[in-house]
């Protein structure tokens, strides 16, 4: 094999080279955008219906003749109704209780847990860590009924408290799950250089694993913050009583009696039970996506 | 600051493989110790049973007059720097050298004190508020060595703590580690690879080979008088020639009988301690110093013989030649004067008293 250069076949051949990686890079732009802008069509048309639908009036959307997609006079009586309801306001407040206890006690159970099971080398460890992970993988929609008979033994039917005490077993085994992960990417130097350092179990864990993992935390709270807020079948299954209810059936069970459809109420409700993800994601995605492990070790 | 003793240290992992054999050692106080050997020889293993960071199988670590085989690493009282630094990526340099002395409740006074004295020695005042992934290589490896510094700890540990650079910020940091450790005194443990930085550091080297300590000695006595043929090969760059060579009887006197057929004879001095060896196969040993040109070598006991390098390096401040003999690779060190190309006979001179004769049954150097 000769590797010689021969200037008067390498120029041309160079720049057909560099022009074909430009039109790759375009073609690779194009289709990224064409399907992004799909995905984006599909994930935004249900909201901005609802949006619509929220905004009009109850006569205008029982007319079915003309374009669903216009509004032709826009109203805040949907808001209005649904905001100065104290019921729905019981809900709101309903599902903010229930969703940050569940939110916590997730978050130290799996914290906890993970650290435990990523660093203390201690028997059976390996096998906890895959069980809980298998745990995930067992639908609620199978576990209800069993726990339906628990929270029902423990009297806490109708309560939010049942909730509370339900959620984590969704919440907590992916979490840690995501935790391990997490915490088993910090390089074992930087335990070992605590150690030394004089830290115990409990400093290493909120000195150092605690902000080195923040991203995966963060990660993992927008995880089990969304499936409280959520979570449908539950509560469904064991709250009837409408001061218990958190606003995903709460909205549900009060606008929509027999076969009469509140839809603009629904849609209204519904769309002011998403603000607080909305919030919740933008104010933590920045901490999420910034690398905070990057400068721990060479690399 | 402290001495520390090992007894008897043996350390086997689970399954079995006993990284370290039961290995003596007396560090004193002050003292810069370098452990250094092939990779996997047991080096940062010892290290980390000093460090509490490894359990210890057998025998007894010894720290300041304490036994702390079951102190935590806390309490040992030791600072270790790692090969990839292990800074805590969170915290900036202040906070990554204080972070020690606030576990332990020190005085905030007495913490800004000590981080900046160790700031001034490591010349990384400017840095103090930085993360460490604003850091390049190696001033992440002085802030490695100031979280140890403003620790004060009685013994130092430092595992390959340059192998992570690139060769001239290696030499640079060498020299470093040496200055900090004249000013500051402390105990130190230093484990490499590499034998130049153990010959250029230590007070004293350990060369450890399969988890045994094949010899301990100051950097000279080691180069000089190895003990062992594993030793004599694994220090000093480049490394010893092994030729294979038969101890013939000559008069009163005794010679060299190398693969060739050329004769070199042993210096008077030397032949009662070789005498047990006539008639017998062993190996010739010699430092590529210690074969030369031929010019300016009106010594005593110099021995003549006449070799074709195969291979010629010019380093410019000396030239290498590289020989083929049967069963061994031979490399000589040549004044960049002389005229030297492959292929062509090249008369050579070989120091004789610097000579070394290897026993083949148990390796070591008679
Ligand atoms: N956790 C472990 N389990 C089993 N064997 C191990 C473990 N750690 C190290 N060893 C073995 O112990 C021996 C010594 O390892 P050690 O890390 O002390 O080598 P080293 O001298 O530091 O080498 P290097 O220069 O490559 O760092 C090696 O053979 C290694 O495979
Ligand atoms: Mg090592």
């Amino acid at each position: 094999m000769s590797a010689t250069a021969r200037p008067s076949e390498m120029v041309p051949g160079l720049g057909r080279r560099v022009g074909s990686l430009r039109s790759e890079r375009r073609w690779a732009l194009w289709t990224a955008y064409i399907s992004l802008i799909i995905a984006a069509i599909v994930m935004l048309a249900p909201p901005l219906y609802m949006l619509l639908t929220s905004i009009k009036t109850s006569a205008e959307i029982a007319n079915l003749e003309g374009n669903p997609w216009l509004v032709l006079a826009p109203t805040w009586e949907n808001y209005a109704a649904i905001i100065g309801n104290p019921m729905f306001r019981g809900f709101f407040y309903n599902s903010i209780i229930l969703t940050v206890c569940v939110v916590v006690i997730t978050m130290v159970i799996s914290v906890l847990a993970a650290f435990a099971l990523a660093r203390m080398k201690f028997f059976g460890s390996q096998v906890l860590a895959t069980g809980v992970f298998l745990t995930y993988l067992v639908p609620d929609t199978l576990l209800f009924i069993p726990l339906y008979q628990i929270v029902g033994g423990l009297g806490l039917l109708n309560s939010i408290w049942g909730l509370v005490l339900v959620y984590p077993t969704l919440t907590v085994p992916f979490c840690t799950w995501i935790m391990i992960g997490y915490f088993a990417s910090i390089p074992k130097e930087l335990d070992e250089a605590a150690l030394i350092d004089g830290a115990n179990w409990m400093q290493m864990l909120t000195k150092i694993f605690i902000p080195v993992a923040l991203p995966g935390i963060i990660a993992a709270t927008i995880f089990a913050f969304t499936v409280s807020w959520a979570a449908f079948v539950y509560p469904t299954a064991f709250i009837t009583r409408p001061d218990e209810m958190p606003l995903t059936i709460g909205v549900v069970s009060q606008l929509i009696r027999g076969d009469t459809f509140a839809w603009g109420q629904l849609m209204a409700g519904a769309l002011i039970a998403a603000l607080p993800p909305v919030v919740v994601y933008a104010f933590l995605m920045d901490y999420y996506i910034a690398g905070l492990t990057a400068g721990a070790t060479k690399g | 600051m402290a001495q520390v003793s090992l007894r008897k240290i043996v350390k086997e992992y689970e399954g079995g493989v006993q990284a370290v054999k039961g290995i003596d050692l007396e560090i004193a106080d002050h003292e810069f110790v370098v452990l250094v050997g092939p990779s996997g020889c047991g080096k940062s293993t010892t290290l980390r049973m000093i460090a509490g960071l490894e359990e210890i199988s057998g025998g007894e670590i010894d720290i300041g007059g304490a036994v702390v085989n079951d102190v935590p690493p806390r309490d040992r009282d030791i600072a270790m720097v790692f090969q990839n630094y292990a800074l805590y990526p969170h915290m900036s340099v202040r906070e990554n050298m204080a972070f020690g002395l606030m576990l332990r409740k020190f005085p905030k006074a007495e913490i800004d004190r000590r981080v900046n004295e160790a700031a001034r020695i490591l010349d990384i005042g400017v840095l103090l508020d930085r993360k460490p992934k604003a850091l390049s290589g190696g001033q992440r490896q002085r802030v490695a060595m100031g979280r140890a510094i403003v620790r004060d700890p009685k013994v130092f540990l430092f595992d390959e703590p340059l192998s992570n650079l690139d060769a001239k910020l290696r030499v640079q940091m060498r020299t470093e580690i040496k200055k900090v450790h004249q000013t500051v005194r402390t105990t130190t443990i230093y484990v490499t690879h590499d034998q130049v930085e153990a010959m250029t550091l230590a007070d004293r080297v350990v060369v450890m080979n399969h988890g045994v300590i094949e010899q301990v000695g100051p950097p000279q006595e080691l180069y000089h008088h190895p003990r062992t043929r594993f030793v004599a090969g694994f220090i000093g760059s480049p490394a010893m020639n092994f030729i294979p060579a038969k101890v013939e009887a000559r008069g009163a006197g005794l010679v060299l009988l190398l693969p060739q057929g050329t004769e070199l004879a042993v210096p008077e001095h030397r032949v009662a301690r070789y005498q047990p060896y006539a008639g017998k196969s062993v190996t010739f040993g010699i430092r590529p110093e210690h074969l030369t040109d031929t010019q300016n070598v009106n010594k005593p006991h110099v021995a003549f013989l006449t070799l074709t390098p195969e291979v010629i390096e010019p380093m410019g401040m000396e030239t290498l030649a590289h020989i083929k003999l049967e069963g061994a690779e031979v490399c000589a060190r040549l004044d960049p004067l002389v005229e030297a190309a492959p292929g062509v006979p090249l008369p050579l001179a070989a120091d004789m008293n610097n000579m070394h004769l290897i026993d083949d049954a148990t390796g070591l150097v008679i």
